[in-house]
């Protein structure tokens, strides 16, 4: 699927810069497309490496364990596959309060750590299993309480109302992940059935 | 402008405050529970640094795929067909690229959230909208990709699909709640 959408970007962009006869601008964008993606990595390595060994420390002090058993009933619910003491259940919970309170770039350590600790027990190394996609889906969906970024960006404009946002993003954030999350259920529920 | 510094030093003493304590608490925690904790601190590191080499190729891709794709301008070429449906809807269309982007870029979608912002100011219809636009959901391809790429998944199953569900009823969401909150 991502082969899918990786192909669609190149090809369309590609094609309407060529038939728009802006042939030296698709060239740059080729050229540069590395020290971007390069950029955006080096970006995040700090953090990543950081973060990675903070929570090595959790793990190791059977913290990140504790806060997994806080979430318990709701990881219950969304992730019935996974077993109480599976070791990504941590990860997960941490990644989703990262999330929740907008630390978008302590969010995504731990959401790559989870997806390796999934994968350990994964039969079919190339397929996705059940709590990946449902995993995916809060991710993607990103809930946030605090929206950090916009806040901070509403105040540098010089809102008067900075926070008036808050309540509303609450609530769109919210029933777009419940609206996935049905879906990801239904998907679920109706292969069992097969 | 008392108000907005009230609000400023509110947001930023919550957010100072959040990453040191939580590290400070783990550090303590385990400190507390006899774990050697720079031992902990290394070993988790390395692992860090694996991730970085494991994600690389994954982020070079998808920046590359997405710069070509929302530098050409195709998203454009399209919206000048969709022009007279928002019209009639009485949408607001500098908001319609910045919906469409919001799954694919989130550096790009904050551009325009930015613009808008220093357009029409912050406490405009449409600069509430934006940001809520922003605040609502996140980027999906790109985490789909990064997620996925990282350990090696090739099938996806239904996560696109959830995900882009989701993306569309946070923009409708959105939408609904803008008018009825800012209108």
């Amino acid at each position: 699927m991502v082969t899918k959408i990786w192909v669609f970007f190149i090809l369309s962009g590609s094609l309407f810069y060529l038939f728009s006869g802006n042939v030296s601008a698709l060239n740059e964008q080729i050229l540069k497309g590395g020290t971007d993606g390069l950029k955006l990595l080096f970006s995040m390595m700090p953090l990543l490496i950081m973060w990675s060994g903070i929570m090595k420390i959790a793990e190791d002090s059977l913290l990140l364990k504790k806060f997994a058993k806080v979430l318990r009933p709701l990881l219950r619910i969304l992730f019935p596959s996974l077993d109480s003491n599976h070791p990504a259940l941590g990860y997960i919970s941490s990644n989703i309060a990262a999330n929740l309170l907008g630390l978008g770039s302590a969010a995504t350590p731990f959401g790559l750590k989870a997806m390796q600790a999934l994968q350990n027990d994964n039969p079919n190394k190339l397929e996705a299993t059940e709590a990946m996609v449902t995993f995916l889906v809060l991710n993607t969906g990103g809930v946030t309480i605090i929206p950090t970024t916009v806040l901070a960006l509403r105040i540098s404009y010089g809102s008067t109302n900075p926070s008036a946002i808050i309540i509303p993003s609450i609530i769109a954030t919210f029933s777009s992940n419940i609206a996935g999350l049905l879906y990801d259920y239904c998907k679920r529920r109706k292969k069992r059935y097969e | 402008m008392i108000i907005v510094r009230e609000e400023r030093n509110v947001m930023n003493s919550i957010a100072n405050y959040l990453i040191p304590f939580f590290v400070i608490f783990i550090i303590i925690y385990a400190f507390a529970h006899k774990i050697n904790v720079y031992d902990s601190f290394l070993k988790g590191a390395k692992e860090g640094i694996a991730l970085v080499f494991d994600i690389a190729p994954t982020i070079v891709g998808m920046v590359l795929a997405i710069n070509i794709f929302i530098n050409s301008s195709v998203i454009q070429f399209v919206l000048s067909f969709l022009t007279p449906f928002f019209n009639k809807l009485s949408i607001p269309l500098m908001i319609i690229p910045m919906a469409l982007i919001r799954p694919i870029s989130g550096t790009a979608t904050l551009a325009i959230m930015s613009n808008i912002l220093a357009t029409y100011g912050p406490d405009s219809f449409v600069g509430n909208l934006a940001s809520i636009l922003q605040g609502c959901t996140d980027t999906t391809i790109y985490v789909l990709a990064l997620y996925f790429g990282s350990v090696g998944v090739v099938k996806t199953k239904h996560a696109l699909t959830s995900g882009l569900i989701a993306d569309f009823f946070g923009i409708l969401m959105a939408f609904l709640i803008s008018y009825i909150f800012f209108r």
